[in-house]
């Protein structure tokens, strides 16, 4: 079992979300992250523009069997993909144990 | 022509009968008007909902999420102590008359407690309904609502990083010893300006100027946010700051038509320039916006429309709508570059802009009274462009003094709150936040 993490594009997320139910993943779990780095982008307030190092990107997080890992992957990447600078990432680490609270069903049988 | 011949007709019969005549007389005399009255109710409560929630909601949208509740406890607190400030014994130092040296400078305390005003007395301030007036006790609460908005706006100047005390202490003080004079200047028959010819109809020196300056010394006697890089932080809730300014723009019909204190053509006038002025100032700083930043910003819009509206105040019972408009157009390129480049440049840390948009906005406004003034909408006064130099340069005589005396006293009153009760919050406070830290209270919590 394995957790992929990515950080991708706000503006690329409805297409990862395309592509992870086209790989049939049937549920996935996201949220706003504010990263903070040597990166800077534009911001305009009042007239005075200025760079910023705050970078509004969106974290998604799913839960996989081993088997499914690679074509998961391989969605999130070819969907969040520009080329550019600031694609963001994607982390993989390894899953102790999964349990489906409705039966106590565990193991890899609790995901898809 | 047959109208007129039955107009003259009973004109003669109704002055030959004397009871006719003297009802007549009886007319004449100052008297409390129900519809003035009526109006003026209404304009006093829409004054008051400029401070709470309209500029409230737009400094508190600007602030970070962590200090928005200190920017609403600030304008609440103020609405609340200044109206007190103002019954006990701020309108009788205002508006009350004195003898002697002091008459020109100050009132005295014989309205303190509003002792002796009845409620059947009728206002003995009026503009162009010398007779037809309002009640004395409803000058008393609109003019409470501009003596609570003035101290309101200097919040923009230090916000983030003052501790409460150190801010009432200053709220206080200010108002007492800087709004009251300056008001009873320029807005009473004996004040020295007034009689010099000053203009200020709504307020542009009184309540712009005046906490404009302010805000200016606050905002370098207390420092820099100590994480102030040089340009604006990102605004945390720009739909606040939107609902802030449009209410802002809805109380200021009140403001400015409310202080023709009656409800005739005068007001209806202030009314439209009020309105125009403030459309087009939207409109130019959002032209300005794409011309410099390719985009129309939100923040933008509603800066230039409180510019704009900042800026008609003390014209608005002097100037027609061509006067409106230009004030509108040149009141946003300067308060633009005022915000985007010369704050910069210069390096103090006015937060919210306090200065740069209502200060500046009421330079612009009070002088700009001196050239549009146009005798179209009170035969007596004319600005240079109707030939009348004169009046411009008495609009800089008020403009310059008060921003003198506005300083001079602000720096006096900090330096005595910062030694006695301390100003500045700490460094600590001002880093977790001051909603936190000087209210216990979080407005955006992850609780259910």
């Amino acid at each position: 079992m394995k957790k992929i993490e990515a950080i991708i594009r706000r503006s690329k997320f409805e297409e990862v979300k395309e592509a992870l139910h086209a790989a049939d993943i049937e549920w996935f779990s996201y949220w706003d992250i504010t990263g903070a780095g040597k990166e800077r982008e534009d911001m305009v307030v009042r007239g005075q523009v200025f760079e910023s190092s705050y970078i509004q990107r969106r974290m998604i997080s799913i839960v996989v069997r081993d088997q499914n890992l690679d074509k998961t992957i391989k969605a999130i990447m070819d969907a969040a993909r520009t080329g550019d600078l600031g694609d963001g990432k994607i982390f993989v680490s390894t899953i102790d144990e999964t349990y489906r609270i409705r039966n106590g069903q565990k193991g890899p049988d609790a995901l898809y | 022509m047959k109208k007129r011949f039955i107009t003259s007709i009973i004109l003669i019969v109704v002055s030959i009968l004397p009871v006719a005549a003297q009802s007549k007389i009886a007319k004449e005399v100052p008297h409390i008007d129900f519809g003035n009255t009526a109006w003026m109710i209404v304009a006093t409560a829409l004054v008051m909902f400029m401070t709470i929630p309209g500029l409230a909601l737009f400094y508190g949208g600007l602030v970070r999420r962590k200090n928005v509740l200190n920017i609403l406890m600030q304008c609440f607190i103020i609405m609340a102590m200044i109206s007190l400030e103002w019954v006990v014994v701020g309108y009788s130092m205002t508006f009350g008359t004195n003898t002697g040296f002091l008459a020109p400078y100050i009132g005295d305390f014989h309205w303190a407690f509003l002792n002796g005003i009845g409620i059947n007395d009728v206002s003995p301030y009026f503009v162009s309904q010398e007779n037809a007036r309002i009640p004395h006790l409803l000058f008393v609460l609109f003019q409470c609502m501009f003596a609570v908005i003035t101290p309101a706006l200097i919040i923009g100047a230090f916000a983030e990083r003052i501790n409460f005390k150190g801010f009432l202490a200053f709220s206080l003080l200010w108002s007492l010893f800087v709004y009251n004079p300056v008001a009873h200047w320029i807005w009473t028959s004996s004040g020295w300006l007034f009689k010099m010819g000053t203009l200020d109809f709504a307020g542009g020196i009184v309540v712009h100027i005046n906490a404009g300056i302010a805000a200016l010394i606050t905002a370098v006697m207390l420092g820099k946010r100590k994480d102030y890089r040089g340009h604006a932080i990102p605004p945390h809730n720009i739909p606040f700051v939107v609902m802030g300014a449009a209410f802002l723009w809805f109380g200021w019909y009140g403001f400015n038509a409310g202080s023709a204190l009656a409800a005739d053509g005068l007001s209806v006038n202030a009314f439209l320039v009020t309105h125009i002025a403030a459309a087009t100032a939207a409109i130019t700083w959002v032209i300005i916006d794409m011309l410099v930043d390719k985009k129309p910003t939100l923040v933008g819009i509603c800066t230039g429309a409180v510019a704009g509206l900042a800026a008609v105040t003390p014209a608005a019972g002097y100037i027609n709508l061509s006067g409106a408009i230009i004030i509108g157009v040149i009141v946003s390129v300067v308060c633009f570059y005022m915000v985007a480049f010369v704050k910069e440049r210069l390096g103090y840390d006015d937060s919210l802009d306090a200065f740069g948009v209502h200060g500046m906005g009421g330079i612009i406004g009070s002088i700009l009274t001196g050239v549009l003034a146009t005798p179209l909408i009170q035969a007596s006064y004319s600005g240079l462009l109707y030939g009348n130099v004169h009046q411009l340069n008495v609009q800089l005589i008020a403009v310059l003094t008060t921003v003198v005396y506005s300083a001079v006293m602000t720096i006096i009153i900090f330096k005595l709150v910062e030694k006695t009760i301390g100003i500045r919050a700490t460094k600590l406070e001002e880093s977790v936040g001051l909603d936190e830290t000087l209210h216990n209270e979080i407005a955006y919590t992850t609780i259910d």
